[in-house]
């Protein structure tokens, strides 16, 4: 959309522009804003624009406060209230003077070729060396790639939220790919149920801080890359912080409120944020940028009631399903820095690993969005704990602590032939691989139709996997009036470490 | 057209890019622009922001320009133009300065050989950016009687 903007001229190109200091041009991107500008002063352009049609390298261009090469370049956008600015860059040098006689003949005359600027820099984005000649060969014979595009990979920063599932391919493609600075945040430490998917880390990396094995994996796939690890939860305190060093943002977790606080603190600081999300065989992902489409609020206004949407520790994931969304991702994030072809922007993409099938819905960008609508009532960070429904810590804790009991409390009761019935909420398919004697399967999504098998003046006690899935089977039962209840804490995961090792482990 | 420039600002200046060789330096001219002449206030030397072949090349980044001229407004003068050093190399633009060149702005270039100012000329842009044209250096005498005014012989400012 074309807005009317104001730019700023310096004065060395005042005369070219009937010594105005701001001209007033209708454009949707800075690019737009000063092709039009040498359209209707043509003495201008041989100033700002070289032989070829480009941006001379000195010549700089600011939205408001900031150089458009941190933006998205050409393409950055600009929307009524910003200004364009044409700063001066000063370079010059001795070298390619030939002789050293005092007698200036044509001053200034071309003498020999000057060396290339990918080898320089002093175009403004970075050199490559030799070693990377060789290494990004095959992106270097790609027209829509070349020399050009290599070094705005490698002039680029991502900040991917997440090492786990998504995050893997995503931040391993990204380092072979040559993007210079990839910004990790995560504070888990490896398990061995991640190695399924999260090909990151290795099996000798179990127990150790996820950035440490993915720092090691990442530097030697790719010496040329610098990464940045940030091992903190992301929070409303530092999200801005953590992001605002970064040109693309990625979103690779697995709960709504990050999820909610990675789109609010990217619309706030006007990032592209690429989207991918996984559950047992199906995959979305979208590129949400405000400034130029929706954004996760247009999509998804309200987040689901906590519990509803099971995560992949709870509903499984196919190993290799967050492979294919992470590598989309990372598809959109190097299209993004290139600035080519046609980005996710205003499309979801939905995959199906099952039917192998991809499909596309359209989104539109919500007017009435609370974030990036046209009336935004959001305008800072905020609790996004409170905003899923998520009770703060230490109160659900406190709350559950009631009505939860510990594997080796109910090893005593049972030991001392005490009468409760032990429920089991998992799904069939994991009795079938772990159970605790005398339990009797219920899953939790049959609950509410066999409620009258149980006798509600016997203790009840339920267990699921880790205690997420028996927590909410105790509320339920608890809204229909049980009240002898007790929920298994860590579930039969806890009683296979503590009580009977010979429980398998899943 | 003449750039005008008080003795002890010249001294400033060599004694700057004297500090910077065997690198380049560079900084930036505030003053006033009066038609063709302009008569510089101030000199503002920059850090060189090339981070490689700093004996050949200098950078002075946008946001320098930017403080430069955020302290010129304040002064009520304007940035008329740069000076940087030629390390043994002729006061004169290199393809690479041509190259890079703003219209309008005045171009001062000393040539620092063995470590001394050798030679100042100034420059600006031909209207075609074809090349760059000399403008006349006039270094004005102090009012101060013990301002140290260099001698040519010393090869000093203008060095004929």
């Amino acid at each position: 959309m074309k807005t009317r903007t104001r730019v700023h001229i310096p004065t060395p190109l005042r005369p070219y522009v009937a010594q105005q200091s701001v001209v007033e041009i209708e454009a949707a991107t800075v690019g737009e804003a000063l092709r039009e500008l040498v359209a209707r002063h043509d003495q201008l352009r041989r100033h700002l624009f070289d032989e070829s049609g480009r941006l001379r390298r000195y010549v700089n261009v600011y939205r408001n406060e900031e150089d458009v090469r941190h933006l998205q370049g050409e393409e950055t956008p600009l929307s009524s209230s910003d200004t364009v600015s044409i700063v001066p860059s000063i370079a010059g040098g001795s070298q390619g003077e030939g002789g050293r006689s005092q007698s200036a003949t044509v001053p200034g005359a071309r003498r020999g070729p000057a060396p290339p600027a990918w080898a320089t820099g002093e175009d403004g984005l970075p050199p490559l060396g030799p070693e990377e000649l060789l290494r990004y060969g095959r992106h270097l014979i790609l027209p829509e790639v070349g020399l050009e595009g290599q070094r705005k990979l490698k002039a680029a920063s991502v900040l991917v939220v997440g090492a786990g599932g998504l995050g893997s391919p995503l931040a391993l493609y990204l380092a072979a790919a040559g993007v210079g600075r990839i910004g990790l945040v995560d504070f888990d430490r490896v398990e061995e149920s991640n190695l399924q998917r999260q090909i990151l880390h290795g099996t000798s990396s179990v127990g150790q801080p996820k950035l440490d094995s993915a720092a090691a994996r990442l530097s030697d796939l790719n010496p040329h890359v610098r990464v940045e690890a940030h091992e903190v939860r992301l929070t409303s305190e530092n999200a801005l912080d953590i992001l605002r060093p970064y040109d693309v943002v990625v979103d690779g977790t697995d709960n709504f409120p990050t999820r909610y606080l990675v789109n609010d603190a990217c619309t706030l600081l006007g990032k592209p944020n690429v989207y991918g999300s996984i559950f047992r065989f199906e995959g979305q992902a979208s590129v949400f940028d405000a400034r130029r489409g929706p954004c996760y609020r247009c999509l998804y206004p309200d987040p689901p009631p906590p519990g509803l949407v099971p995560s992949c520790a709870e509903g499984g994931v196919l190993g290799v399903l967050p492979g294919v969304i992470g590598v989309i991702q990372g598809i959109e994030t190097i299209k993004l820095i290139l600035g080519v072809g046609e980005s996710l922007i205003g499309r979801l993409l939905l995959f199906d690993a099952l039917a192998l099938r991809f499909r596309e819905l359209t989104l539109r960008k919500d007017p009435e969005c609370p974030l990036c609508g046209e009336r935004p009532s959001i305008k800072e960070l905020i609790d996004y704990q409170a905003f899923c429904g998520i009770a703060p810590e230490e109160q659900a804790g406190a709350e559950a602590a009631d009505w939860e009991i510990g594997v080796r409390e109910l090893e005593a009761q049972r030991a001392r032939g005490e009468d409760f019935t032990l429920i089991d909420v998992r799904e069939p398919h994991e009795y079938e691989i772990a159970r605790i004697p005398g339990s009797t399967l219920i899953p939790l999504h049959h609950l509410p139709e066999r409620m009258s098998e149980l006798d509600s003046s016997r203790e009840i006690v339920l267990h699921c996997h880790h205690g997420q899935r028996s927590m909410r089977a105790l509320q339920m039962l608890r809204q229909a009036g049980f009240r002898k209840l007790k929920n298994l804490r860590g579930g039969i995961d806890s009683w296979s470490r503590e009580v009977d090792p010979s429980v398998p482990r899943y | 057209m003449s750039l005008r420039l008080r003795a002890s600002l010249a001294v400033e200046i060599h004694a700057e890019l004297c500090r910077a060789y065997p690198e380049e330096g560079c900084g930036v001219l505030v003053g006033r622009d009066l038609g063709g002449a302009r008569e510089v206030e101030r000199a503002i030397p920059f850090e060189n922001r090339r981070e490689d072949s700093r004996h050949n090349r200098y950078l002075i980044a946008p946001e320098q320009f930017l403080a430069a001229e955020k302290e010129a407004r304040a002064a009520g003068l304007d940035v008329v133009g740069f000076f940087h050093s030629h390390p043994d190399h002729p006061a004169r633009p290199s393809a690479f300065d041509l190259e890079n060149a703003w219209p309008f702005y005045s171009y001062l270039i000393v040539s620092v050989e063995r470590g001394r100012a050798a030679d100042s000329r100034s420059w600006r842009l031909a209207e075609d950016r074809s090349a760059f044209e000399p403008e006349t250096l006039e270094i004005l005498p102090e009012a101060d009687p013990l301002a140290r005014v260099p001698s040519p012989a010393r090869g000093g400012v203008d060095g004929r």
